[in-house]
């Protein structure tokens, strides 16, 4: 069975190669993560776009494989496996992970798996905190993603209870920190600022928690819309922002509603284990709250740490390694990305 | 000495086998399909079908030459991507070659000047002019095909054929970057230490820096 697996994942504006071992006991050890990012080249735009983005990626693609190789003390041939992210993510960026990826799988004769990149966000998890349960819940938060999944077999059976309907979290991260005068991206200056303030001084809305909504979907657009309009009604008052209270009460109302669902699945589920990945997992506000009404109602709670918890290539090394683990097929060189790929499919 | 040549600049993805024996260029097999949005399905089971249809394997590729535009991004990359890693993979130099030049090294040698078009996409085209000896003399450049300042009347490449009327060109042969036109194009460079396989995209990323903040609440 592959022993060393490469992971390479190119979704959004980060380069990411990672090298695991897969052990007999089927646990996976993280031999190097390296990441090469685009993300100040967006900074000045608000946001990513795709076409900077893909150029990145094609620039430090062979690069990044080397410094992997380099940290782990390792050649390329010792690698047994390779997998790449298949998808979701924006189309070009994705491509030029799987070219890359093929080659090198055609050229060291090596099986290739085309993975899902938001069972790589659950999967690293394994890399710090060991194996899964059985059954447990995810939910995953970043930029790109709002989703509670249930995690039946990290390689092979994960089901979406819901996502957002509009906006993901970190977006709206984004676009608050924008109204307030904060830098792209805008998760860790929002967090900074929210320290300092006080997360009840505003009431913004809870979004789709009334009885009628989707029990497990979220949406954060009336959220962000909320505070815009509060923060120009004080200014048409000609008074000064509290920028420490808005972040502060808009954190505290993301971070409500994303644990209050979390935690409302895992009791209907039967589940006893809730991980928590993605960029904003590294929220303080987030990862606080979810100890506090994890503890209350008796539910593990796993957070990678915020190293693992940002696109990288170690995610999809581990669910590679996961993939290989369980025996799953793998890809033919001839596969495409999907930029829309499903969760239910773990890999391709 | 054995060559493996790539290019994803056009609608074709094309992948072949190129056998060097001093001024002798052999080709030893080649797999093209013409399908714009098939290039990062295709070109590496492409290059895997040429090396096997000659008879060996990628580890006995000396080195490869890749096409690097211009072209439509997305595809072009696909292509460059496959080249960089195979390259890094194998421990094997890849030489980069502008697309538009590899066509040119297969224009039948005549006595006139010519031109190289290829589509650019949204009513442009990727254009180089060369002189008779095939040495280029202009380009490569993007521009709308009425903007197109030249006395030449001769243009090979696919955007010869679909503008042909527009730019009063006689389009001749051929449309696209040839296995041997690419390895013609760069063995000049075979035996130095490659250049960065960098594109030749000429058109910067479309985006736009957001303008001040909209106010969502009216008055
Ligand atoms: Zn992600």
């Amino acid at each position: 069975m592959p022993r060393i697996i490469m992971g390479i994942e190119s979704s959004c504006d980060e380069t990411g190669v990672g090298l695991v071992r897969l052990h007999d006991d089927d646990t996976v050890e993280l031999l190097a993560d390296e990441v090469a990012s685009s993300v100040d080249q967006h900074a000045r735009f608000g946001g990513v776009v795709p076409e900077v983005a893909s150029r990145a990626h094609l620039e430090a693609m062979v690069p990044t494989v080397e410094r992997a190789f380099d940290k782990a003390g390792l050649k390329l041939s010792d690698v047994d496996a390779i997998a790449v992210t298949a998808g979701p993510g924006l189309a070009g960026a994705l491509l030029v992970g799987v070219a890359a990826a093929k080659a090198y799988a055609a050229a060291l004769g090596i099986p290739l798996y085309g993975v899902n990149h938001l069972a790589g966000h659950i999967a690293v998890d394994t890399l710090q905190h060991g194996p899964l349960p059985e059954r447990c819940l995810a939910l995953l938060v970043s930029g790109g993603h709002t989703q509670l999944l249930l995690v039946d077999d990290i390689a092979s059976e994960i089901t979406e209870l819901g996502s957002t309907v509009d906006d993901a979290a970190g977006e709206a991260y984004d676009k608050v920190a924008r109204v307030l005068g904060l830098p792209y991206p805008g998760g860790p200056p929002i967090d900074k600022a929210a320290k300092n303030g006080d997360g009840a001084a505003i009431a913004f809305p809870r979004g789709m928690t009334g009885p009628r909504d989707a029990k497990f979907d979220f949406s954060f657009s009336g959220l962000k819309t909320a505070v815009a309009r509060w923060v120009e009604s004080a200014e048409r008052r000609g008074e000064d922002i509290p920028v420490d209270d808005v972040a502060a009460s808009f954190q505290e109302a993301v971070a409500d509603v994303l644990t209050m669902k979390a935690i409302r699945a895992a009791k209907e589920h039967g589940v006893d284990t809730l991980v928590i990945s993605g960029g904003v997992a590294a929220n303080s506000r987030l990862s606080e709250l979810a100890a506090e009404r994890c503890a209350e109602a008796g539910i593990t709670l796993r957070v990678p740490r915020p190293r693992l918890c940002t696109d990288n290539g170690a995610m999809i090394a581990a669910l590679g390694a996961h993939v290989v683990a369980a025996r799953r097929p793998q890809a033919s060189l001839d596969f495409s990305a999907n930029p829309a790929l499903p969760v239910q499919i773990v890999s391709i | 000495m054995l060559v493996l040549a790539i290019d994803t600049s056009t609608p074709a993805v094309t992948a072949g086998l190129v056998a060097l024996d001093g001024d002798a260029l052999e080709s030893r097999g080649d797999r093209v399909t013409v399908d714009p949005r098939a290039h990062g399905e295709l070109i590496t089971p492409h290059a895997l079908e040429a090396v096997k249809a000659a008879g060996v394997t990628l580890r006995d590729l000396d080195a490869i030459v890749c096409g690097v535009g211009p072209g439509p991004f997305t595809g072009l990359r696909a292509g460059m991507a496959t080249a960089a890693s195979l390259a890094h993979a194998l421990g094997i130099p890849a030489y980069p070659v502008c697309s538009l030049d590899a066509i040119a090294a297969d224009v039948a040698p005549g006595e006139a000047p010519f031109l190289v078009l290829t589509d650019a996409r949204r009513r442009e085209v990727y254009w180089a002019a060369y002189a008779a000896d095939g040495a280029r003399t202009d380009g490569p450049n993007v521009e709308r095909p009425g903007d197109l300042k030249t006395t030449i009347k001769v243009a090979a490449g696919d955007g010869a054929l679909l503008y042909a009327d527009a730019l009063g060109v006689q389009p001749i042969e051929p449309r696209f970057p040839s296995p041997i036109g690419l390895v013609k194009a760069a063995r000049k460079d075979f035996g130095e230490e490659p250049a960065p396989l960098t594109p030749l995209y000429l058109r910067r990323p479309d985006a736009v820096e957001p303008a001040a903040r909209k106010k969502v609440t009216t008055s």
